[in-house]
Parts: C-alpha cells; sequence; structure tokens
C-alpha cells in the first residue's frame, strides 16, 4: 500500500552493524531517523568513516539494517526477501557511485538500458528512445555505441547517471559522484542532478565532500560517527 | 513468454561477458572440444567394433535354438519312508523329433517378439565320394523360413540357392576336400538302408571353418527320410528383433513351449561377456574425460567470478537478482559445453573419416545421430553442472562489498 505522505523515504531508528558476531563488531549507524520528501534536493554530509556510505547502500536496499525500519515509497521493507528488494530497488531507486562503474562489455547505450533489461528483457523500440533522449540530455548523444573504456571519467559519470534515470527513479542516490572529477567537470554532473530533479521531479541525495557543491543543494543532512547533528534548509537556494 | 524475455537478458550479458574474455573462452571451449571428440571417436569405434563383431557372429546362427528337452532316466516312486539307492547312467540323447512342431511353429509365428520361426532338421552323416569320406551335418531346411535365419544368398559361391528333388547345398571347405563342383554327385549314408545320391546345386562360404566343412544343406523331406526322422524337425530357429533380450526371450519360450531354449548369449557367452567388460572400459573412458572437462569449466568460470566480482556488483545495484547472476554464470557454463562439443563433434567426424578411409579397413564405424545429439545435451548439461558452484558463489557476493571490489 503506497502512503500517502509526501515521503520517498523515511527511515526510524535505524541502525547498522558490520562484523556482527564477531571480536571487531561495531556499530556504524546509531538510529538514524530521516525524512526525504518526493522533490528534496538533499546533500548528505559528514567527515570520512562517519558512515554516509553505510547510509546509502541501507537506503538503496544494497545492504540491510541491523535493526529498524526503511519505508521505501511508503512500504516497509524489512521483511522482504531477495527478489522482492530487488524489484522495489529497481523500480525505485538510481544509483550512481563514486567509481562510474560501468560495464565494460557493453555500450554506452547498453549500459544505459541494463537496469530495464534485467526487470523486463528485451527492450523495445520505446526504451531504446528513452535511453537515447537520456543520453541526449547527458550530451551523450553522439557516444551511444561507443564503450565505456573509450569515454572520459566525465562522460563515463554522465552514462552513469543517464542509467540510474532510465527506470525513473522517486529516488537517486549517488556516493561521491564528482569525488573522481576535476572542478569543471563536477560542476557539469552537479548540474545534471539539478535539472533531472526540476524536472523529472525525482528526489536526490548526493553525497559529497565538496562544500560549494552541498551548499547548492536545497537541504543538507550532516552525519557524524554514525549520527545526524544537522539537518537543515539551505539559506539561499542559487 | 515472461520467462523467456527475461532470459534474453541473462543470455546477452553471458554472450558479452565469454566475448570480452575471449581468450580464456577460446582455451576451455578447445578443452571441452578434445573432450567430447575423445567420446565421441571412442564411443564410435567401440560401438563399430563390437557391432561388427555380433553381426559376424550371428550372421552364421540363429538368435535362439530350440530343442527337444533331453531325456531323462524317469525312476519309480519309491513309498515314504524307503530308502532309496540309485545308480543311474545318463542317457544317451537320440536323434529325436519335436513334438508337435507344426502346432508349436504355427504358435511362435504369431509372436511379435520373433522376427522368424524356421524349424530344421538335423543329424550326422557321412558324405562319400569315391573312397573319400568325411563327416558331416545333414541340414533339412525349408529355404524360405531359412533364408530369414541365414541368409544363404548373401553366401553363394558357385551355383544356385537350391534344394529339394535330389539337390544339395554344401560348403566351400568340404567341396574342396571332396573335390566336388557344382552339378557334381555326392552320397550321403546315414545308417539306415535308404542311402542317397544328391546333386551339387551350389557352393557357399558361411566364413566359419566348422560350418563350411561340415553343413550340407537339403530339401526337409529329404533330409528327414535320410534321418529316419520321417514328418519330424529336431531344432527350430529362431530369430528376435532386439538382439541383447535373447535370453529373456529364450527362457519365456521355454516355458511356453517346454522345450530346451538356448539363446545366443548362452552359447557365445564368452564373447558377451568380453564385450561387456569393453562397454565398461568405454563407459570409465567417458566418464573420466567428462569428470575432466567439468572440472575445467568449473574453475575456468571460477577464475571468472573473481575477475567480475566488480561487475556482478553493478547489475545486482542495477537491479539484477541473485537467480539472475547465477543464470549469467550457468548460461556460460551451457554454452562451454555446447559449443565445445560442437568443436568437438566436428573433430570426432573429421578422425572417423580418416579411420574410415585410411585405416586397417577392417570394419566401417558408422556415425549415429542419436551419438552427436546425445553427447552435445551431455556436454550442455556438463557445462551447467559444472558452473553450478561459481554460480553459487557469484549470486551469493554482497553486492555492496563487490562493488568496492577493486
Ligand atoms: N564492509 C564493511 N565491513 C566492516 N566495516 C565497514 C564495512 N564498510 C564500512 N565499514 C566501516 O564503517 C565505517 C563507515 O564507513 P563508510 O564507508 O560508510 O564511511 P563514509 O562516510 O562513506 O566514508 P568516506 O567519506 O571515506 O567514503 C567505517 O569505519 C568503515 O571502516
Ligand atoms: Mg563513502
Amino acid at each position: 500500500m503506497p502512503d500517502l505522505s509526501q515521503d520517498v523515504l523515511r527511515l526510524s531508528a535505524l541502525r547498522k552493524s558490520y562484523n556482527i558476531g564477531l571480536p571487531n563488531e561495531m556499530e556504524v549507524l546509531h538510529g538514524i531517523n530521516l525524512e526525504i520528501g518526493r522533490t528534496d534536493f538533499a546533500a548528505l554530509i559528514g567527515p570520512s568513516g562517519s558512515g554516509k556510505s553505510t547510509l546509502l547502500n541501507v537506503i538503496g536496499l544494497l545492504d540491510k539494517p541491523t535493526s529498524g525500519e526503511l519505508y521505501l515509497l511508503g512500504q516497509p521493507t524489512s521483511a522482504m526477501d531477495d527478489e522482492g528488494r530487488t524489484a522495489l530497488r529497481g523500480h525505485a531507486i538510481g544509483f550512481v557511485f563514486q567509481f562510474h562503474h560501468l560495464m565494460q562489455a557493453f555500450s554506452a547505450i547498453d549500459n544505459v538500458l541494463m537496469p530495464l533489461m534485467l526487470a523486463q528483457g528485451r527492450p523495445g523500440p520505446k526504451a531504446i528512445a528513452h535511453a537515447r533522449a537520456l543520453l541526449a540530455a547527458v550530451g551523450l548523444e553522439k557516444y551511444a555505441n561507443t564503450k565505456p573504456n573509450q569515454l572520459s571519467g566525465g562522460q563515463q559519470q554522465r552514462v552513469a547517471i543517464a542509467r540510474a534515470l532510465i527506470t525513473e527513479p522517486a529516488l537517486l542516490l549517488a556516493d561521491e559522484p564528482t569525488g573522481n572529477l576535476d572542478t569543471h567537470t563536477a560542476e557539469e554532473v552537479f548540474g545534471l542532478f539539478r535539472r533531472f530533479n526540476r524536472e523529472f521531479g525525482c528526489a536526490v541525495l548526493l553525497v559529497t565532500h565538496d562544500p560549494r557543491l552541498s551548499s547548492a543543494c536545497d537541504r543538507t543532512i550532516n552525519l557524524v560517527d554514525g549520527a545526524i547533528v544537522s539537518d537543515a534548509l539551505n539559506k539561499s537556494p542559487p | 513468454m515472461r520467462r523467456l524475455a527475461r532470459l534474453w537478458t541473462e543470455w546477452t550479458i553471458a554472450v558479452h561477458f565469454l566475448r570480452e574474455g575471449r581468450a580464456q573462452t577460446a582455451m576451455i571451449m578447445t578443452g571441452v572440444a578434445v573432450g567430447v571428440a575423445v567420446i565421441v571417436f571412442v564411443s564410435a569405434l567401440i560401438e563399430g567394433l563390437q557391432a561388427n563383431i555380433i553381426e559376424r557372429t550371428l550372421g552364421t546362427q540363429a538368435h535362439i535354438r530350440l530343442l527337444p528337452p533331453d531325456e531323462i532316466n524317469h525312476l519309480v516312486p519309491v513309498p515314504p519312508g524307503t530308502v532309496q539307492l540309485v545308480q543311474e547312467d545318463k542317457r544317451a540323447q537320440r536323434l529325436r523329433s519335436i513334438n508337435n512342431w507344426q502346432q508349436v511353429t504355427a504358435t511362435l509365428d504369431l509372436l511379435p517378439l520373433l522376427t522368424a520361426v524356421s524349424p530344421v532338421v538335423s543329424g550326422p552323416a557321412f558324405a562319400r565320394r569315391g573312397s573319400a569320406f568325411e563327416s558331416v551335418a545333414l541340414l533339412g531346411i525349408d529355404v524360405e523360413r531359412y533364408q530369414q535365419i541365414i541368409p544363404l544368398h548373401n553366401y553363394m559361391l558357385a551355383g544356385q540357392l537350391r534344394v529339394g528333388a535330389g539337390d544339395a547345398l554344401i560348403g566351400k571347405l568340404l567341396a574342396d576336400d571332396l573335390g566336388l563342383r557344382v552339378g557334381d554327385k555326392l552320397r550321403l549314408e546315414t545308417g539306415v538302408p535308404s542311402d542317397a545320391v544328391v546333386n551339387i546345386a551350389g557352393i557357399f562360404q558361411l566364413g566359419v571353418r566348422e560350418l563350411d566343412a561340415r553343413y550340407v544343406y537339403l530339401d526337409l523331406k529329404q533330409a528327414q527320410s535320410l534321418l529316419n526322422l520321417p514328418g519330424g524337425v529336431t531344432v527350430i530357429d529362431l530369430r528376435v528383433a532386439d538382439i541383447f533380450t535373447a535370453d529373456t526371450i529364450a527362457a519365456r519360450i521355454a516355458r511356453l513351449t517346454s522345450l530346451k531354449a538356448e539363446s545366443w548369449i548362452e552359447t557365445n557367452a564368452q564373447l558377451v561377456s568380453a564385450l561387456t567388460a569393453q562397454s565398461m572400459s568405454t563407459i570409465m573412458i567417458i566418464v573420466f574425460v567428462a569428470l575432466s572437462v567439468s572440472f575445467g569449466i568449473a574453475s575456468v568460470l571460477s577464475v571468472s567470478v573473481v575477475q567480475r566480482t566488480r561487475e556482478i556488483g553493478i547489475l545486482r545495484a542495477t537491479g539484477a537478482t541473485r537467480r539472475q547472476i547465477l543464470r549469467v554464470f550457468l548460461i556460460q557454463g551451457a554454452v562451454f559445453g555446447l559449443l565445445g562439443s560442437v568443436l568437438g563433434i566436428a573433430v570426432s567426424y573429421a578422425l572417423l573419416w580418416v579411420f574410415n578411409t585410411y585405416g586397417p579397413k577392417l570394419f566401417y564405424i558408422p556415425v549415429s545421430g542419436t551419438l552427436v545429439l546425445l553427447s552435445m545435451l551431455l556436454a550442455t548439461l556438463t557445462g551447467v553442472v559444472a558452473a553450478a558452484v561459481p554460480s553459487r558463489r557469484a549470486a551469493n557476493l554482497d553486492p555492496v562489498v563487490a562493488i568496492r571490489y577493486a
């Protein structure tokens, strides 16, 4: 049953430990409560090792929380099995990683189509047209049939963004998507997130170490040692 | 339909992976091909060899021979409580006719398990020409029925396949020993007053010394009177459709007719056990080759899973389920098996062609379509089974760890 509230994501008392049952057991997230609205454009910041990637992986259903509940599009997810989590991740979440993670064996457009192929099988003409439009939107219409290793880092990251958007996700998660890029390219890529947030109305949660980028977001969530220490709207949206 | 449409994706990913790892793919394909080639070649060789041996053996034998039951001594029953000491000599088995053989033959004709039924009267005689003697076996046959057991027309050297009205067929060695040619006369002596002089209508060569030196084929009637068994037959020869069930069919017919039934499997026990041993060793070769091929596939895929850890993580993050990952790697195993076997079958065809064309030419090895299909199916299955362990490992990778994998 989809929730009628405006939240695309809600975390309640979410905890995450690593190495459970081992002597080096360690709790990384200590009871996180967080809501992300349907059109939020939020930056997740915090010192290295504070648990940002861990939180993003849990939100993206790649990892399971140790306790607490995660509601995605109003649905509780703790009781879901792998198939259910994968299906929900497939249509609700788009992922962008720091290291553009593309499949080297596939062309740019096939990489963009991959989430659809995994969910539905062979893509039809509509899906292919959609993928082309997304490649055009990230400025890569000419590179549809190029293999990733012939693209620059910034181009690869833009392919990854197009891939994250192909399923029209409600929430786009990005873990330091510009961390590997020069300042100019980083700003271009960031601009794409901004644009898709406005145009497609998908919520964006973006991890960044760059204060200029985080201040360009609408909201800044500060995670320190596995706890949210501040969560505020930015005063002056650009 | 939907499932198939989704399999398309796994298939596509698997093929891209295989193409990307070209060198590895080519190497393991070659390994599988060599294995399959060995299996196909060896089994075709052994199959051909055995078929050839059996054909030669059964070319001059009935599959089952029905004989009258042995004559035994019937002891007078003694009252209970009486101790009986018996000194018994086995009875000499005289030449006897099968009781009611016409009726038995008619009944057997109706059995679908049997493809031919041929009553024969046979017994010993002396063949004499001038002062030369040879001991021979007379066989009185109904040519048409007997031809279905042993195709005599295939073995004729000279003359015509004709018995009856004083005509006889003799073997090549007998003809040589007695210096006989087609059209010559031969005296047959059996101890009964009615000796006969027969006309040599044809000379055959069965390829078995014993038979070529001793067999004399006559008309049923003439043989009956020569052997003093008017209207009788001593053997009923049978042919069955499936030669390897001859012993069970023989047992059934023995029960049905209360006659003694000997199958070729019994009379050629040594040959049969040699063939069985040979088949066993072929199976051993196949099993061990298949094992080493599957270990090859498994190890190549294990390496590939490690190499592709990161990509598996990406796939999982972009919506692949564990099962989809599993299938991507199972398909790779199947492709190794299938394409490798196609290659291997091509190689073994070439080998067999060389063997049939330039080999010792002792026998021809046919390549059966079933063997080809079976080995392709088996190789594909082996590929899937071999891929099971690495595929499972791929499917169970933690996506978070996999993505981070450098
Ligand atoms: N798989 C794991 N097993 C054990 N500990 C882990 C694992 N992943 C992360 N950790 C630990 O959890 C803590 C948080 O890690 P995380 O990667 O979430 O931090 P982060 O905020 O993303 O850091 P960075 O800014 O450097 O990317 C760290 O102390 C890290 O060592
Ligand atoms: Mg991190």
